[in-house]
């Protein structure tokens, strides 16, 4: 544990926090750019949280103490996973403390604790919230853990640190399971942060909501929270899609100079990466909530099959 | 010999438990001794016996033969590591329920407080004999008498006829596996007809021998843990006995068909076959698919828990089928891992089912209500029961840093590492089956989100949870001696680690404790730490150092109020509780996806109707396609000799002659 490998840590942790509102709102505007909408500001998403920070919280007369732990509980919970993925460089200080599978358990863990908060007051929309998140949970969770299972099968580790360097240290070629993975693993990230096609982030309609029916009763300091912990965990997925497809640029040093490095091609990939789930969003159509299986089932398949042809054409050599 | 060694402490500690059971039946109608001083002293007796164990663990086998039962048939009784691991699983978790039964128990009018204190001490008892015999007799004794006495603890409310029901077919299912069991130990004793377990080491079978011993004790055994098809009598049987009793049976007694299994097939078997395993692997998992479907769609909370134990069986064996598959390919180090996975899964869901199982004991008390749909709520007026409960949930969900994910991390670990195996087909089967295990996990998630969330929050569904009390103090005291089990076990893997490190050398001659205690205590790393690493002591530490720091910043910078308001619910003013989710709403996503799975019951009120019903009865499929027939089969022969039966005394004194001629005649030759 050296003095460099903190110092990557907490900036890791730093620019997660920084730039993940930032990236939230880069994608809304590229969205609102291609849907010929005015856009708002790319530091929407501040705003909003600094607004909502500012208000008196409302609470319903029916909320219980786990309604108020839940919005701490849910940001540490993410802030933590963020600070595990390799965002800029590979050393990190927690790096050996969580492996791939724990982070999936981190990512559960924030979605029990919001889902249960959705059941506390007891409305219908908060239950119905809870409901859907939970079985859009179930089905892209062993999808997840698929993906990782296949980059932990070729880096013979589920380690996140390893995986991410031995990706970054193979050859430039398309390697087919890599290929599948990437697709299986772009289906769930669009359903773990509730974008379109499984849940529209911007939907003002009460019956197709999923996420934003959970946490319908929050309100000024906790709804901040929520909102900025949501954005986190777009950032941390999207960033570990970028660490294990396109690993270019994340270094396994943590001097200054690297890590600006790693920095400045980080914001490119994520302007690129942003980009393209706007586009993906723009161009496909939300689907009623009993088609989400199947979408996360062919994610699930799809994961299988880049298992299953590393297994078989590529662990051989 | 004046010393006395580990293994007579064990059966001081066993004959305490009887005795108490004794006093309690001397005095059958004292409720204030029976509940306040013996169930206390059990509980004394249970720890006692889990630092005995603890011992154990680390010391030389240790044999005894009592000179108790027939004349030639002494009891072997012998203690040993993989004993020693089981032993400490039922000390430690019977200390909390005893803890928690002496608050728990009430007058009734089911059987006498006395009594159920001896049938309680005699099945701990009989549980901890199973665990130390050594031969077949002895065995089959402990075995029958922990089905007994259990099955009188099950019917305590016999005046119920649907508890009457669910005791006899649990009786019905314990008897037909007993038989499995007995016969596979017939098969391994061979012609001489020892039945020591020395002998059955000693005895090398040759050809299809071993194998028939095999299945006949994954048969019986496999009746009394509850794998598919037999899981049958579980859901009847959990929801009819007492919570303490539930516990018990579900934390611990399920665990004893687990180290039968294991006894049979590492111990006395030595030679194993790796399509065992094969068959372990995917009996297990059916098994936790199965268990965690019903799971999901359950809407009585006793049976919900039912059947996620069917689930987690399923895990243990999907760990016990890899370890088999591991050691017949001579793999010991990574046999030693699953294995690892799979003990310490027991010891998890030893304690996290116990403990889920005496919270719906509150539950029940507070409210004498078992059905979902009618509780709600309960965090206000429990909030002892509901933390304590959210930890048995989040554990059992499998989540970090709680030990559920500590079990279910290790087990991953050995389904992932596998490449190597001589079998092409295996190495492209087991990842796959990994997936199949993060989707079990996952789906326990939704059910317990499900249980919790419809069980504590939201609105009570009903009048009279509001005047809902939270449990007794001794009740707290048995929910927090698992709850903090529960936090203990999740960040203290090494520890256990180095417990099991032992059995598994004596299973399987390998462990992991060089390799995992090498990092330090806080750092979980069965291989290395390049391949997989992973901490809760850093996990849970960072969290907890986190949260206060944003509730303090977000306190520091910003001291907006807090108002009180009713619930916004998008403006819709007119809320009542029964708008809330129900646990049929809850599970009907899962009802739909996974429809081939129940057969299912619908009946939809005309739209002319004046008084609509709605009827949907979901059931287990097995009922109809395995059990009604063979009843049906069962029924049509006795018929077919039911002339025998003519209530004559002379019939049946000709009837002994005849036999005994017969038999006479057969063994002269």
């Amino acid at each position: 544990m050296n003095f460099y490998a903190l110092f990557a840590q907490l900036l890791a942790l730093v620019t997660a926090l920084i730039l993940a509102p930032i990236l939230n709102g880069w994608v809304n505007q590229c969205r609102a750019w291609m849907q010929n909408r005015t856009a708002p500001p790319l530091l929407q998403t501040y705003y909003t949280v600094s607004k909502l920070l500012h208000k008196d919280a409302l609470l319903a007369h029916n909320a219980s103490s786990l309604f108020r732990v839940a919005p701490y509980a849910i940001f540490s919970c993410l802030a933590l996973a963020s600070a595990i993925v390799p965002t800029l460089s590979t050393e990190l200080i927690f790096s050996p403390a969580a492996d791939a599978i724990a982070l999936v358990g981190l990512f559960a863990l924030a979605r029990v604790f919001i889902a249960l908060a959705g059941m506390d007051v007891g409305t219908a929309f908060g239950s119905l919230g809870s409901r859907r998140e939970m079985l859009i949970g179930f089905l892209a969770e062993p999808a997840l853990l698929l993906i990782f299972f296949t980059t932990s099968l070729i880096s013979q580790s589920t380690s996140l640190s390893t995986i991410v360097a031995t990706l970054a240290h193979r050859d430039f070629v398309i390697y087919p399971s890599l290929a599948f993975a990437g697709v299986a693993f772009t289906m769930v990230s669009l359903a773990e942060n509730a974008r379109i096609p499984i849940d529209n982030p911007t939907t003002h309609l009460e019956l197709t909501m999923v996420h934003e029916a959970m946490i319908l009763e929050y309100s000024g300091r906790h709804l901040a929270l929520i909102e900025w912990a949501a954005s986190l965990k777009l950032f941390a997925y999207s960033c570990l899609g970028l660490a294990l497809f396109f690993p270019v640029g994340i270094t396994e040093v943590a001097d200054p100079v690297s890590l600006a490095m790693s920095g400045v091609i980080l914001v490119m990939k994520l302007a690129i990466g942003g980009f393209m789930m706007a586009l993906i969003e723009t161009l496909s159509a939300k689907m009623r909530i009993f088609r989400a299986p199947e979408f996360l089932g062919t994610a699930f398949l799809l994961a299988v099959l880049a298992m299953l042809v590393h297994l078989l054409l590529e662990s051989g050599k | 010999m004046s010393q006395l060694l580990l293994i007579d402490w064990v059966l001081i500690t066993a004959l305490g438990w009887l005795s108490i059971g004794m006093v309690g039946v001397a005095f059958p109608r004292n409720f204030i001794l029976n509940s306040r001083i013996l169930y206390p002293l059990g509980a004394v007796g249970g720890l006692v016996l889990a630092l005995i164990a603890l011992t154990g663990i680390f010391a030389s086998p240790q044999i005894r033969i009592l000179p108790l039962g027939m004349p030639g048939l002494p009891f072997h009784l012998r203690l040993d590591a993989l004993s020693s691991f089981f032993l400490l699983l039922l000390g430690t978790a019977s200390a909390g329920i005893s803890i928690y039964a002496a608050g728990y128990l009430r007058k009734g009018d089911g059987t006498a407080p006395g009594l159920q204190c001896l049938l309680y001490h005699v099945f701990l008892a009989s549980m901890a004999f199973v665990m130390l015999a050594d031969d077949g007799y002895a065995f089959m004794v402990a075995w029958e008498t922990m089905a007994l006495s259990s099955f009188f603890l099950v019917t305590s409310e016999h005046r119920h006829a649907e508890i009457r029901r669910a005791g006899y077919l649990y009786l019905l299912v314990a008897h037909v596996g007993a038989v499995g069991i007995l016969l596979s130990f017939g098969v391994m004793a061979g012609v001489e007809g020892d039945y020591t377990f020395d002998a059955m080491r000693d005895f090398s079978s040759h050809g299809f021998w071993p194998t028939i011993a095999f299945l006949l004790a994954l048969f019986g055994f496999g009746a009394k843990a509850g794998i598919l098809p037999l899981h049958i009598w579980l859901p009847e049987a959990h929801p009819a006995a007492p919570s303490p009793v539930s516990a018990m049976m579900s934390g611990v007694m399920l665990k004893t068909a687990i180290y039968g299994m294991l006894r049979v097939s590492f111990d006395l078997l030595h030679a194993q076959i790796w399509w065992w395993g094969v068959l372990l692997l995917l009996l297990g998992l059916a098994t936790a698919l199965f268990g965690v479907v019903f799971s999901a769609i359950q809407t009585d909370m006793k049976r919900l828990l039912a059947y996620s134990s069917i689930e987690n069986i399923g895990l243990i064996f999907l760990g016990f089928g890899l370890t088999l598959i591991f050691k017949s390919f001579m793999l010991p180090h990574l046999a030693a891992l699953a294995l690892t996975a799979t003990l310490y899964h027991c010891l998890n869901h030893a304690f996290f089912k116990s403990l889920l199982f005496l919270c719906t004991g509150s539950v029940l008390h507070a409210t004498r209500e078992r059905n979902l749909g009618k509780l709600g709520g309960l965090i206000h007026r429990m909030p002892w029961v509901t933390w304590l409960a959210l930890i048995g949930v989040l554990a059992a969900s499998g989540l970090p840093p709680l030990n559920g994910f500590a079990s279910e991390w290790l087990l991953l670990q050995s389904f992932l590492f596998t490449s190597g195996l001589p079998q092409g087909y295996l190495n492209m089967l087991l990842p796959v089956i990994a997936g199949a295990v993060a989707l079990i996990s996952a789906f326990a998630g939704f059910t317990m989100v499900k249980f919790f969330g419809i069980v504590f929050l939201g609105q009570p569904r009903e009048e009279k949870l509001t005047q809902a009390h939270d449990a007794g103090r001794l009740e707290r005291i048995g929910l927090l001696w698992l709850g903090v089990g529960c936090i203990l076990l999740g960040l203290f893997p090494n520890v256990v680690i180095v417990l099991l490190d032992p059995v598994t050398r004596l299973l399987v001659g390998s462990g992991l404790r060089g390799t995992a205690g090498s990092h330090g205590w806080w750092l979980l790393a069965p291989i290395s730490q390049d391949r997989a690493s992973y901490s809760p002591a850093i996990f849970l530490g960072s969290i907890v150092i986190f949260m206060p720091l944003v509730y303090w910043a977000v306190k520091r910078f910003y001291h907006g109020r807090l108002k009180r308001v009713p619930a916004w619910d998008c403006g819709f003013p007119l809320q009542t509780a029964r708008m809330q989710d129900t646990a049929e709403g809850f599970g009907q996503p899962i009802r739909r996806i996974f429809s081939p799975f129940f057969k299912r019951t619908r009946e939809h009120p005309s739209p002319f109707d004046s008084q609509p019903r709605y009827l949907s009865i979901v059931e287990d499929p097995f009922w109809y396609w395995l059990y009604l027939p063979i009843a049906k089969i069962v029924e049509r022969g006795t018929q077919l000799i039911a002339f025998l039966q003519q209530g004559r005394i002379a019939l049946y004194l000709l009837y002994s002659f005849i036999t005994l001629l017969s038999l006479l005649v057969l063994t002269r030759g």
